[in-house]
């Protein structure tokens, strides 16, 4: 790979693009293998080296450089960033003809390369096909992607996050060239705030207006600081972004700074996020070569500098001020704002605190204007979002929707309905800070005020689907298990407030709950929402809330009538196996990861009460329906 | 900045104007609610955590008013709905979490959980009792006791001690429900750097922190008939009596505070104000010997045990600097065990001396082992301001209600320069008065009120001898950090250096009686000036007790009997207890240990690269493994440092350069007679 | 001879480690600022971090211990106690408790003989740890072992890749 090396005017940017553009347009394939952390897990590296290989055997010359233009009939090979649909990986995709391969192995290297690469035909048994047995040959024509808007996603899946030319030859640092060379700061942050861009972390602050308020305090020194600390379970768009499209990350940062006149800038990552560490060590050491960030922008005065923290693993560190605090070394405990960063942050000085998804759209909305950023989503949620959709739906992933789509079309459109072929019971989103949204909410739109309005939050994006078999008090205890142990302790009610409520939904799962319990639970988690100091606090409620808005029957199913209506909880079911069914093959007792299940080959097998956790995988593996709870 | 200082707020429908408050909370206190705080403290850093302090601003909805500015139209209320059921409810959950049985608590009547439960009226916690998981209570050291089990995570100490003390011995640790404040990998008090000062039992609400009480011990000396038990009482005592018990005056509660330990059993009282004076005589003596020979200033003060120790284990270059002047609590000890003793015939065991202190520091200074005689302490018991209260309770006296009496003599005679003491600048200005006073003022007395007051740092300067002396004079360890390091990187000069650990000095003392905030330390500080306007002297100097005792036992001023009684030494003083970094783990027992400090004194004269360089060396000649190489912290012989200890010997500056010298002319021939030995 | 051997390997190894341990302040510097990244490098080295390290930590970046160690027992990451040899982490994101990660975490337990409340194995060589949401929900229910994903775990699945694991240590050790 032939580095980008300094650039020194935005002419010399544009030169870099052309170059990389028609090199990749001189009859070149380009096989991408998705490099996400999801396709990597699952065997990416064994099917890349099997293509390099393959290859290799057939002679067909493989490009290692983005400007190569040297011949026709070559084929570049490269990770891409995640498209999304990690459940089908490890993914395949070929350019231009735009095949999209899923779930192919090494031992499918030798016919892509014959058949897609060398003689341009696609190979069926690697599409996706869907439950009617249809097959998709294209990513943008499968069900999971046509209903999808991508505007921040749109380069992932697309572009290599390992080399810079690719990001430029899709306009990448264009919007720094244009910034510097034709805006004034001020007309950056009009530009923003007109787009109505809201901070996709889950606050949904408008960012052009905070950007305003940094910009108007004086002060020789200012931080723009990048929220990677995307602790939600089960939200992972921000890991996407950085792994699979981290210039636009960069890129974003540079223009916030040079809109709020900030010389330094820091992205804290969580350290689970090992991958996206690494991209992001990579980009800026490229785009530093290129004299896209550091001393003299494209030879404009501005400067820039960024540097990455690593997180230590602690969830509250997403709240800005424990952000900043873990930044300057200490532990992650919040404090009281005012002050807001706005005026004292990182160091007491003025800081802009946004997180990864909010930065990756501002190069687009600079590169294509607000009025074009405003036709996504609706009047006050402009723009789209991207979630993650996971839990008992058909096709799990990252998805990028206009803000404003009904949970309907995510749930059934996109995510394809229930898996496990029961009825659809909630979704839940934003994480252990959301709440619950039901049959009910079907035709809410997502957008923030909507979410707002039903007891949830947009959040950072987490979508867990669930069907019947969900207890959905479970499903609030298991939330506040996670804020009680990720709280950090400082103010009184969070503290001890989520561990009570923790304690009632405990009593309550545990078939010990009562009436008061229930009421109490309320009351608290009421103050707690009210008096807490920060977010974390704030917001460790609402799945409490929630679920006792839209479930209240099942609060009083376990504490009235001592069932589990989803049959979940253990304290109301126990395992049996059925004598007349059970045929004696011995799966359920070798399943069972505790050895409660004994008996002879043949004969029915017994379940010891006793050392049974209860967990439920005799029921699930039992061909026979014989075991029952 | 400056328009939100001005303007009007209206509380709970009462206009009342902002007038420079920083907070929303002090604008509120101000209209004349007590709105109910753990966490604020006017002194210390906003935490915002305790959530009691909320109420309803319009527009805004509840928040915490500690840490909102007030601006001008802001329209509160504080006892809303909500806000009145977030209060109860963080109440509820601190009880829900505090192990403690009120009647038996050290705190008991002066606790701000117990106050506010009763005041807010939360009769009943809903909360399941906590399991039995009950923390060891650390009773470590003899100043203060913590339990964590009491605490409520206020945080109010950790600030206290690191911003005020700039020390950070207590911190938190963990998180959720597991956070807790502890000091360093919960090591006991006395392991780690301590000073105790005991300004964190000062502010904490509950029975977590508290002093250490000896006033059983007291009690058994006064029982015991083969005792004479004599008292001392400290300047700043009488000043927080007379609060404690609406005393007008701190004579007057003087006064009352004699007849009380007359009847309670003691058998002399004595006045720690004399050896106050005795101390300026020495002190002053020293200062000018010091000027004259140009030599170890600016002096340092050192009747401050608290900051004595900070010295010890912070700055151990300047020990020399500061005063040999044992602290008067000693001076009286020492007085005591041999001059009275011989004049009374009584042998000095059977003499029991108590002191009746403001400070905590002191029970830790009484018990160093260089303030005793064959095991025999000078002082045998050290009571806080709060024991006494509690003695005499005890005893069932009405302080209020006593006739005065007058302390037994010699020792219960002062000037008001001895009174002094007991205020931050106190010490320096009973050092000028003595001073101004030889330059021929005939009687007359000079005041020096630029050192008085609460501030952390005042400055004076007058002219001896037609040379400038200039004075600072420093009260809370953070801002003697603060000059230290200034004066260490030559940024200011000075003379002399008054430092108590205390902000406001003693009266501010972490055994005062509580509230000990700066309102109440700021009229302690009065009622000390007004004792010292009623006494008929003024200059330490002029005490005919003083002047006898120098005719009769001490011969002059620094002599050598004054020496051997009244002056002691420093030494360096490792910060934190713990075991050495391994380097060479197998079998040690066959080797010749060495180990080489990286405490931060060591360390930062680069003892790391001296380590690494031997251990080089070792290699080099083969001899690695009969050495086992330990990093270790502090061997408390700072002044040398670095320091390496070879096989139990203990051998200074070996700088990185000297290391390979060092090893050829120190260690190899440690081993060379091993092998001979073994040989 | 090859005790001798294997001690004086032992030991230039202690004494590397506390080399690299000043390496490593001088490398982030002797600021506030850099505590975590320090304390992150000391984990790497000693798998855990011990006492007296933070200690000399607290002396190189002159700050409390108390701070050193509050900083230390807040952050999920650092553990104050020696890890085994091997981390598996399974995760408990909602996506992977949703899917029944709690059966995962029974058949990890069973088989390296952990005991309630225990998450090292007696012999060091295993550690077991049930940590947040690592972002790999599409794959859910994840383990991560010895630093690699795994996903769409089964107590099956996850009882071969521990025997694997299992294997290659005991193929190395002889």
């Amino acid at each position: 790979m032939t580095p980008v090396t300094k650039l020194s005017s935005p002419q010399e940017l544009a030169e870099v693009k052309q170059k990389t553009l028609s090199a990749l347009e001189t009859g070149c394939t380009r096989v991408l293998v998705c490099g996400g952390t999801g396709c990597m897990a699952n065997g990416a590296p064994a099917v890349m080296e099997a293509l390099q290989k393959a290859l290799d055997e057939r002679n067909v010359p493989v490009r290692v450089d983005l400007v190569d233009d040297s011949k026709e009939g070559t084929v570049r090979l490269g990770y891409s960033g995640c498209p999304g649909f990690c459940q089908v990986g490890p993914i395949v995709r070929i350019l231009p003809s735009d095949y999209f391969y899923i779930k192919v192995t090494p031992e499918d290297a030798a016919e892509i390369v014959e058949k897609t690469v060398q003689k341009g035909e696609v190979v069926d048994r690697l599409l996706f096909t869907d439950n009617d047995g249809k097959t998709y040959a294209k990513r943008n024509e499968l069900p999971f992607y046509r209903d999808q808007v991508n505007v921040v996603l749109a380069d992932s899946g697309i572009i290599e996050p390992g080399d810079i030319r690719d990001y430029i030859a899709k306009d990448g640092y264009k919007a720094i060239a244009e910034a510097l060379f034709g805006m004034t700061s001020e007309a950056v942050i009009a530009e923003v705030t007109q787009s109505g861009l809201r901070g996709r972390g889950g606050g949904g602050f408008p960012t052009g207006v905070k950007w305003g308020f940094t910009q108007r305090v004086q002060s020789p020194k200012k931080y723009v600081v990048c929220n990677a600390d995307e602790g939600d379970p089960g939200a992972f768009m921000d890991e996407s972004i950085m792994e699979g499209n981290p210039h636009a990350l960069l890129e974003g940062m540079v223009i916030a700074g040079y809109a709020i006149g900030a010389d330094e800038g820091y992205i804290y990552v969580r350290a689970e996020y090992p991958l996206a560490i690494t991209r992001l060590r990579t980009a800026i050491a490229q785009a530093e070569a290129a004299n896209l960030l550091g001393d003299n922008i494209l030879g404009s005065p501005f400067s820039f500098h960024i540097h990455i923290k690593e997180g230590a693993g602690a969830f509250v560190c997403g709240e800005e001020t424990a952000l900043i605090s873990s930044i300057e070394g200490k532990r992650g405990m919040p404090r009281p704002k005012p002050p807001f960063p706005a005026n004292s942050g990182l160091w007491g000085k003025p800081t802009v605190v946004n997180n990864v998804e909010t930065f990756a759209n501002v190069p687009k909305i600079i590169l294509n204007g607000a009025e074009w950023f405003r036709s996504f989503g609706v009047e006050k949620s402009t723009g789209t979002k991207v979630f993650a959709l996971t839990g008992a739906v058909v096709n799990t992933g990252l998805i990028e929707v206009p803000m404003g789509t009904t949970l309907g079309d995510v749930v059934f459109k996109i995510g394809g309905g229930i898996r496990t072929g029961k009825g659809f019971k909630a979704v839940q989103i934003g994480g252990p800070s959301g709440g619950c949204l039901t049959t009910e909410h079907i035709d809410l739109p997502l957008d923030y005020d909507s979410l707002k309005a039903a007891g949830a939050m947009v959040g950072s994006g987490g979508l867990v689907v669930m069907d019947e078999d969900t207890c959905m008090v479970e499903v609030a205890r298991y939330f506040m298990q996670f804020t009680q142990k990720e709280s950090c302790g400082k103010c009184v009610l969070c503290r001890e407030g989520t561990k009570q409520m923790l304690a009632l939904l405990e009593k309550i799962v545990g078939g010990e709950g009562t009436l008061e319990d229930i009421e109490l639970l309320e009351e608290l988690a009421v103050a707690v929402r009210d008096g807490s100091l920060c977010g974390l606090g704030k917001t460790a409620p609402n799945p409490v809330l929630s679920t006792l808005k839209y479930f209240r029957d099942e609060y009083l199913a376990h504490v009235v009538d001592k069932k589990c209506p989803a049959g979940e909880c253990k304290a109301f079911k126990g395992y049996r196996i059925i004598e007349e069914k059970c045929k004696g093959c011995s799966l359920c007792a070798r399943k069972c990861p505790v050895g409660a299940i004994s008996g002879e080959p043949k004969q029915p097998y017994t379940i010891d009460q006793e050392t049974c956790i209860k967990c439920g995988v005799c029921f699930d593996v039992c061909r026979f329906g014989a075991v029952e709870k | 900045m400056d328009k939100k200082s001005e303007g009007y707020v209206i509380v709970d429908g009462v206009k009342t104007p902002i007038n420079g408050h920083k907070n929303l909370l002090e604008v509120i206190r101000a209209s004349g609610v007590d709105l109910p705080t753990f966490c604020y403290h006017s002194e210390l850093s906003v935490y915002g955590a305790c959530r009691m302090c909320i109420a309803e601003i319009e527009g805004r909805g509840v928040q915490p008013t500690c840490s909102t500015p007030p601006e001008d139209g802001m329209v509160v209320r504080t006892n809303t709905e909500a806000a009145m059921r977030i209060r109860r409810m963080s109440l509820e959950l601190m009880l829900a979490n505090h192990h403690g049985n009120c009647q038996t608590c050290d705190k008991n009547t002066h606790c701000r959980l117990q106050e506010l439960a009763e005041r807010l009226g939360v009769k009943k916690v809903r909360f399941e009792e906590p399991e039995a998981d009950v923390v060891p209570v650390d009773e470590s050291n003899q100043s203060i006791v913590r339990d964590p089990n009491k605490c409520i995570l206020c945080g109010d100490c950790v600030r206290m001690c690191k911003e005020i003390q700039g020390i950070g011995v207590l911190d938190f640790a963990g998180r959720g429900s597991n956070a807790r404040v502890t000091s360093a990998f919960g090591k006991g008090l006395n392991q780690v750097e301590c000073v105790y000062c005991g300004q964190c039992a000062a502010v904490c609400p509950t029975g977590a922190l508290t002093v250490k009480s000896v006033l059983d011990q007291v009690w058994k000396a006064i029982h015991d008939k083969n005792k004479t038990v004599v008292v001392q009482i400290a300047p700043a005592v009488r000043a927080a009596i007379a609060q404690e018990y609406g005393i007008p005056s701190g004579e007057q509660a003087m006064g009352k505070i004699v007849t009380a330990l007359r009847r309670i059993g003691f058998d002399y009282v004595y006045d720690t104000s004399f050896t106050a004076d005795l101390t300026t005589v020495e002190e002053a003596t020293e200062f000018l010997g010091r000027v004259a020979e140009g030599k170890n200033l600016p002096q340092f003060t050192s009747c401050c045990p608290a900051w004595v120790k900070f010295a010890e284990q912070f700055y151990p270059d300047y020990l020399e600097n500061l005063s040999t002047c044992k602290s008067p609590q000693q001076m009286f000890g020492s007085l005591v065990k041999k001059y009275h003793a011989e004049k009374l015939g009584v042998p000095r065991e059977d003499i029991y001396v108590v002191s009746v202190m403001p400070c905590t520091a002191k029970k830790f200074e009484a018990k160093r082992p260089e303030f005793s005689v064959n095991n025999d302490p000078d002082v045998n018991a050290v009571l806080s301001s709060q024991e006494l209260i509690r003695m005499i309770g005890q005893s069932g006296i009405k302080l209020a209600d006593l006739p005065l009496d007058s302390m037994d003599l010699p020792f219960g005679f002062k000037t008001g320069a001895g009174v002094i003491f007991g205020a931050s600048g106190g010490v320096a200005e009973a050092v000028l008065r003595m001073a101004a006073t030889t330059e021929g003022s005939h009687g007359h007395t000079p005041e020096f009120h630029e050192v008085r007051g609460l501030d952390g740092l005042k400055e004076a300067s007058i002219t001896l001898d037609g040379k400038e002396i200039k004075l600072a004079v420093v009260s809370g360890l953070a801002n003697a950090r603060n000059v230290l390091d200034k004066i260490k990187a030559g940024e200011v000069h000075y003379d002399i250096v008054e430092i108590m650990a205390c902000r406001g000095g003693c009266i501010g003392g972490g055994g005062q009686p509580l509230p000990n905030d700066m309102e109440a330390r700021e009229e302690r500080k009065n009622m000390i000036y007004d004792c010292d306007a009623v006494q008929s002297l003024h200059n330490a100097a002029d005490n005919p007790f003083v002047k006898e005792l120098y005719a009769t036992l001490l011969e002059k001023p620094n002599s050598h009997i004054a020496h051997e009684l009244l002056h002691t030494h420093y030494y360096p003083r490792k910060r934190i207890d713990g075991q050495p970094v391994e380097l060479s783990p197998a079998k040690p027992e066959e080797k010749i240990p060495v180990q080489v400090c990286v405490g931060t004194n060591c360390y930062l004269r680069g003892s790391y690269d001296t380590l690494k360089k031997l251990i080089e060396a070792a290699k080099q000649a083969g001899v690695a493994d009969k050495l086992d190489f330990k990093a270790t912290f502090c061997f408390e012989k700072c002044v040398s440092s670095p320091n390496v200890q070879v096989d139990g010997k203990i051998y200074g500056s070996v700088t990185p350069d000297k290391a390979e010298e060092f090893f050829k002319e120190t260690i190899k021939p440690v081993i060379e007679s091993q092998e001979k030995v073994e040989a | 001879m090859a005790q001798a051997t294997a001690a004086s390997e032992k030991e230039s190894r202690a004494s590397r480690r506390f080399e690299k341990i000043q390496a490593i302040v001088e490398q982030y510097g002797a600021a506030e600022s850099a505590l975590i990244p320090i304390l992150q490098k000391v984990q790497e080295e000693y798998r855990y971090l011990p006492e007296e390290i933070l200690t000399f930590v607290a002396t190189a970046l002159n700050l409390p211990p108390a701070t050193v160690y509050g900083v230390a027992t807040f952050y999920a990451q650092f553990s104050l106690e020696p890890k085994g040899k091997y981390i598996v982490r399974v995760c408990d994101g909602t996506a992977c408790h949703v899917r029944k990660n709690q059966t995962l975490i029974s058949t990890v337990k069973e088989w390296l003989g952990l005991k309630e409340g225990q998450s090292t194995t007696e012999d060091m060589r295993y550690t077991l740890e049930i940590v947040s949401c690592i972002g790999a929900c599409a794959l859910a229910p994840a383990v991560v072992i010895n630093g690699k994903v795994h996903g769409q775990m089964t107590p099956e699945k996850v009882t071969k890749a521990l025997e694997e694991l299992e294997a290659a240590e005991k193929a190395e050790d002889k």
